[in-house]
């Protein structure tokens, strides 16, 4: 029996349709109940049951998707071993974060053809097959390698073996305190090493923070538009989205807390929250709308601040402004052609003048600044996802988040004083993880790096 | 004219390091052993530094005592200077590091072979193998004499068409001055070996009475002395300090002006030296920002006015020796004794090599040490006890003793050899262990002693106090941890250590996993029957402390195993075999690894290629099953 659990996207990426992910292995029950909440508990379900539930992340207890869950335990699977299949909704984005997700568990992603291969040794497939098995794996390999190197080409490999240079300077570094006692190179204190893996840990986090600007530029940019009620948001999202287009409204019992609507300005792909608050306006209660604004207001990569020209700032803008300091931010002055009562000098103190946009949304005047306000916004670098190094690749994100547990471990014990050559195993396996990204895990790199970074010998 | 000069199950050809530990260990194996040595007063012989141990080679060390092996207990006898480095460090890298005294080192393991009951010492010069069916049966030496035997174990050393070099002048020579062997490296390329050339040194030995020792700092050795063995439980040996001075500016001055005359940079060496240990010339030129190099003076031994120069490895010539010498704080009046020297020889390509040391060529012969390209002593005799246990084991007929890399640096060493091979004599370091927290100095018994035991080089006496040690360790461990104690039974003692005190039960196993508290602060609190000494005291804590540490590599290292049992066959055709790469065809081909384990650590194999092998592997067997 092969001990470890796997998983794989098993449909053909692409939009529509559904999507099925299939785990397997001795974890594959235990580690997708993580995940799953559904009436049943899978870990009590019967073999070859199917459950209806939602893959809810475990961390931030956000309900992610809505799927239909397939039991089939050993040895009664393809593999012989326990299986799990989940279907969600097709879409790459969708399958995606759960993915993401499994991976963060006990379950790595499965090499190509590794199911058959499974079903194979595990006697599910017969001799015959054997040497179908093996074509499967050579051009499945031969395939996700020449992809695997297109992906990390270029900028983030770039990136991956700098981080990896500062780690293997410091096992090193390390190394030669442990081999060469007496040597009079600098004995190693856990600052050292602190200072170090925290440097790396940064630059790991970022990276996995770009994994989410990735998100962006498939998903859009998360865009909220906030402001007193008929401020004009409901206008402005029309005016952004154009007339024509259907909005999806919110039907009672449907799953999602917020609805979303994409618009694309200038081929920046948006994603407008809780347009559905928006477009209720006076008729909900007030309670239920402030609550809608602040989970949209939280999601945001892009707040739209609208503020009425003609009347003078209240408690709560000032509040919201202080609130959203420091995020990526534009502030619409709507409704120019009243007289202008709104204090333009409180404004200018959060925002710089190219951020304020004047606009008089009803007559559909200052569409055009506004979406030059953006564009700015995101050409500049001024939102992250201006910058193109993102790590897309589930697998790579699924190493960085291995790498950054590592690099967390290795930070603690250096707190803690434990011994260097203990901290050296977690600081040795994030150079390792992230050695997979970029394709390389030789073991004889480190020796090179002992004998040309210092002067050793008899 | 040629005579047969006796039959023997094994045949030793040397008696360097591996060669002792090969000829003892085949010999207490019960196999009738001779060991042919072109000068038999250089048995044991140390050609460099007067020291043993050190940072996994004091592993390997306590790796072959724990086998039952001889370098352990015979340095405990011969030692000037015992001293356990690293102790600010974690338990796994602790290393214990002896000076030695060269000639009694010598003398002693000499008496010590004289006396083993089936061994048979013997001067003379092995030119050539005996070959009989494809097979290595015997050993011809100069004189004429045939040897003949059941296995045959080579550990050449540096004599292989050995060659010595300084400055301008070159030489053929083994180490010392002694008689190279040139015709064994001919024939051995004659059978079809693939032989390499690599270079070592060694530094200049220069007088005591030459020295300022007041212008050095004094090395002393530990007040309580540690020792290899498992066996040694005391000694009253006096030691000697080691000295450390500096090189000077212009000690690299004249290096620097000299460098056409240095055969590392005139081209004269052809062969490839080590990384690990390069030539006082070389650390001049490759890290010329250094303003100085460490230099430690070493006593060669108690009866000599002899100190060996460590840092100052060289093949210049040796008017150039003197004068760099002279440059060096407390030696500007030293007068050197012996040249430093460089050495050329002819190794085995080790790949060329079974993870028993066999070679795939020629069955019956085995290889270990310096021949292999390795270099160091302890090296030499990790690989010449196992040869010695797997030319022993062949010629009774029963099946090798193969380490895996979890088991021992042995292990490591020998695989990276045979499945990596070596552009530069291979030196051990811990940093070439995966499981280094699991490969410790302290455990080595725990690992090993019982499979020495099992090939029957651990006495039953030894054994019975090994598996006392083991289950008073272990009880200790579990009375730990069912031992409940109140917070007032021991916050009196965390205060008095400033760790946080508890406000709820505990058990003594967790309190004793808190960085800041011993053993010793908890022994006591309460009383217990089971008396430990320090060894085991010392194993209790090791154990609990780092259990987590412990059991994250023992994860990975169970993983491991699953691929080292799953066995390829040795005469699998792997150009036979559908959709294998063809770097890997090549690789597993030409090293035909004996497990999926081991074919997965060859360079060029891809995992796509694994996936292959065990489809095949399964397919393979399947068929085999069917036709029963």
């Amino acid at each position: 029996m092969i001990s470890d659990t796997i998983a794989a996207i098993s449909t053909a990426v692409g939009e529509g349709g559904i999507a099925v992910i299939r785990v397997s292995g001795p974890e594959a029950v235990s580690e997708v109940s993580r995940l799953f909440r559904s009436g049943t508990p899978l870990s009590e379900a019967a073999t070859h049951t199917v459950h209806y539930g939602f893959i809810v992340d475990p961390d931030t207890k956000e309900k992610l998707e809505e799927v239909l869950v397939t039991l089939m335990l050993a040895p009664r699977s393809f593999t012989t071993e326990d299986i799990v299949e989940i279907s969600a909704h097709g879409g790459v984005v969708s399958v995606r974060r759960i993915m993401e997700l499994l991976l963060k568990q006990r379950i790595r992603l499965a090499e190509p053809g590794e199911f058959t291969k499974r079903a194979f040794l595990n006697g599910r497939i017969d001799l015959s097959q054997a040497e179908g098995v093996i074509d499967l794996i050579r051009s499945k390999s031969d395939r996700a390698f020449s992809v695997a190197f297109k992906q990390v080409e270029g900028d983030l490999s770039r990136r991956i073996d700098q981080l990896r240079q500062t780690l293997i300077e410091t096992l090193a570094h390390i190394e030669v305190n442990i081999d060469y006692p007496e040597h009079d190179v600098e004995s190693l204190t856990s600052l050292f090493i602190q200072e170090k893996c925290g440097a790396v840990l940064e630059e790991v986090e970022r990276l996995l923070k770009t994994s989410n600007q990735g998100k962006i530029l498939r998903e859009g940019i998360t865009t909220a538009i906030v402001g007193r009620p008929n401020v004009g948001k409901s206008s402005l999202l029309n005016a952004l989205s154009g007339q024509n287009r259907a909005i999806v409204t919110d039907i009672p019992g449907t799953t999602r807390d917020v609805i979303e609507e994409f618009i694309t300005i200038n081929n920046i792909p948006l994603k407008l929250l809780d347009t559905a608050g928006i477009r209720e306006t006076l008729d909900v209660v007030e309670q239920i709308g402030v609550e809608r604004s602040r989970t949209a207001l939280n999601e945001a990569d892009l707040i739209l601040l609208v503020l009425n020209n003609g009347e003078q700032l209240d408690d709560e803008e000032r509040r919201l402004m202080e609130q959203i300091q420091g995020r990526q931010s534009i502030v619409i002055m709507n409704k120019m052609d009243l007289p202008q009562k709104l204090e333009i000098e409180k404004v200018r103190e959060f925002y710089k003048d190219e951020l304020i946009v004047p606009m008089t949304v009803k007559e559909g005047e200052g569409v055009d600044r506004l979406e030059a306000a953006i564009s700015s916004l995101f050409f500049e670098g001024k939102l992250e996802s201006a910058d193109l190094t993102y790590v897309s690749n589930v697998r790579h994100i699924a190493l960085l988040h291995q790498a950054k547990r590592s690099l967390n471990d290795a930070v603690e014990a250096a707190q803690m004083m434990v011994p260097i050559d203990m901290i050296q195993i977690d600081v040795r396996l994030a150079w390792e993880q992230l050695g997979e990204i970029v394709g390389d895990t030789a073991q004889d790199s480190l020796i090179d790096q002992i004998f040309s970074q210092f002067c050793l010998g008899k | 004219m040629t005579y047969t000069g006796g039959e023997f199950d094994v045949i030793v050809v040397g008696a360097g390091h591996a060669g002792v530990e090969s000829a003892l260990a085949a010999a207490r194996m019960g196999c009738k052993t001779l060991m042919v040595t072109i000068n038999l007063d250089m048995v044991a012989f140390m050609p460099c530094n007067p020291s043993i141990g050190g940072p996994a080679k004091g592993h390997v060390v306590r790796e072959i005592d724990a086998l039952g092996g001889e370098m352990g207990r015979n340095i405990d006898k011969t030692f000037i200077q015992m001293r356990m480095l690293n102790t600010g460090k974690g338990p796994a890298v602790h290393a214990l590091r002896a000076q030695a005294d060269k000639f009694s080192y010598q003398q002693t393991m000499k008496e010590t072979m004289e006396k083993e009951p089936n061994l048979t010492m013997r001067q003379g010069m092995v030119e050539e193998l005996i070959v009989e069916d494809g097979k290595c049966v015997g050993v011809l030496t100069k004189t004429g004499t045939r040897y003949m035997a059941k296995s045959i174990v080579l550990t050449t050393g540096t004599y292989l068409r050995g060659k010595i070099i300084m400055g301008e002048l070159m030489y053929e020579s083994g180490p010392n001055n002694q008689q190279p062997s040139v015709r064994l490296s001919e024939h051995l390329r004659e059978l079809g070996f693939n032989l390499v050339r690599f270079k070592t040194g060694t530094p200049p030995r220069v007088h005591k009475d030459t020295i300022d020792f007041s212008k050095t700092e004094i090395q002393p050795g530990d007040d309580k002395p540690k020792f290899f063995s498992y066996e040694t439980k005391g000694s009253s040996n006096e030691q000697l300090p080691c000295w450390l001075t500096y090189t000077s500016p212009e000690t690299h001055q004249i290096i620097n002006d000299n460098l056409h005359r240095a055969p590392m940079f005139s081209g004269l060496i052809e062969g490839t030296g080590p990384r690990y240990c390069p030539s006082i010339e070389d650390k001049v030129v490759r890290f010329s920002d250094k303003s100085k190099h460490q230099i430690f003076l070493e006593p060669e031994g108690k009866n000599t006015a002899e100190y060996y120069v460590q840092g100052l490895s060289t093949s210049l010539p040796e008017d150039v020796q003197l004068r760099m010498l002279r440059t060096i704080a407390g030696m500007e009046k030293v007068e050197i004794m012996r040249n430093g020297y460089a050495i050329e020889y002819d190794a085995m390509v080790p790949t060329q090599l079974w993870p028993t040391l066999e070679t795939k060529l020629l069955p019956g012969l085995f290889t270990a040490g310096q021949i292999n390209g390795t270099s160091g002593y302890e090296e030499a005799a990790g690989q010449g006890i196992m040869a010695g246990i797997n030319a022993a084991r062949k010629a009774q007929g029963r099946e090798p003793v193969v380490l895996d890399r979890s088991q021992g640096y042995i292990g490591v060493l020998i695989d990276d050899l045979v499945t990596k091979g070596t552009n530069e004599p291979y030196r051990l370091l811990t940093s070439r262990a995966e499981y280094r927290l699991l490969l410790r100095h302290d455990n080595a018994d725990l690992r090993l002693t019982p499979i020495g035991h099992e090939i029957g080089l651990i006495s039953e006496e030894r054994y019975t106090v090994f598996l006392d040690k083991k289950a008073k360790v272990e009880a200790e461990i579990e009375r730990l941890r069912k031992a409940k104690v109140h917070p007032d039974q021991v916050n009196p003692m965390l205060q008095r250590l400033e760790s946080a005190v508890i406000s709820n039960g505990s058990d003594l196993l967790t309190i004793l996993r808190r960085p800041e508290v011993t053993y010793s602060d908890i022994e006591n609190i309460i009383p217990t029957d089971i008396q430990l000494d320090e060894e085991m005291k010392e194993q209790v804590e090791i154990q609990v402390k780092y259990a987590g540490y412990i059991e994250k590599q023992q994860a990975h290292v169970e993983r491991l195993k699953k691929m080292e049992r799953k066995k390829l066959p040795e005469d699998l055709v792997y150009d036979e075999v559908r959709g294998l790469a063809m770097e890997a065809k090549q690789k597993l081909s030409s090293i035909r690894p004996l497990s999926i384990g081991q074919a997965s650590r060859i360079s060029g194999v891809t995992p796509a290629d694994i996936s292959i092998l065990l489809v095949y592997l399964e397919q393979f067997n399947r068929v085999a099953a069917a036709r029963g």
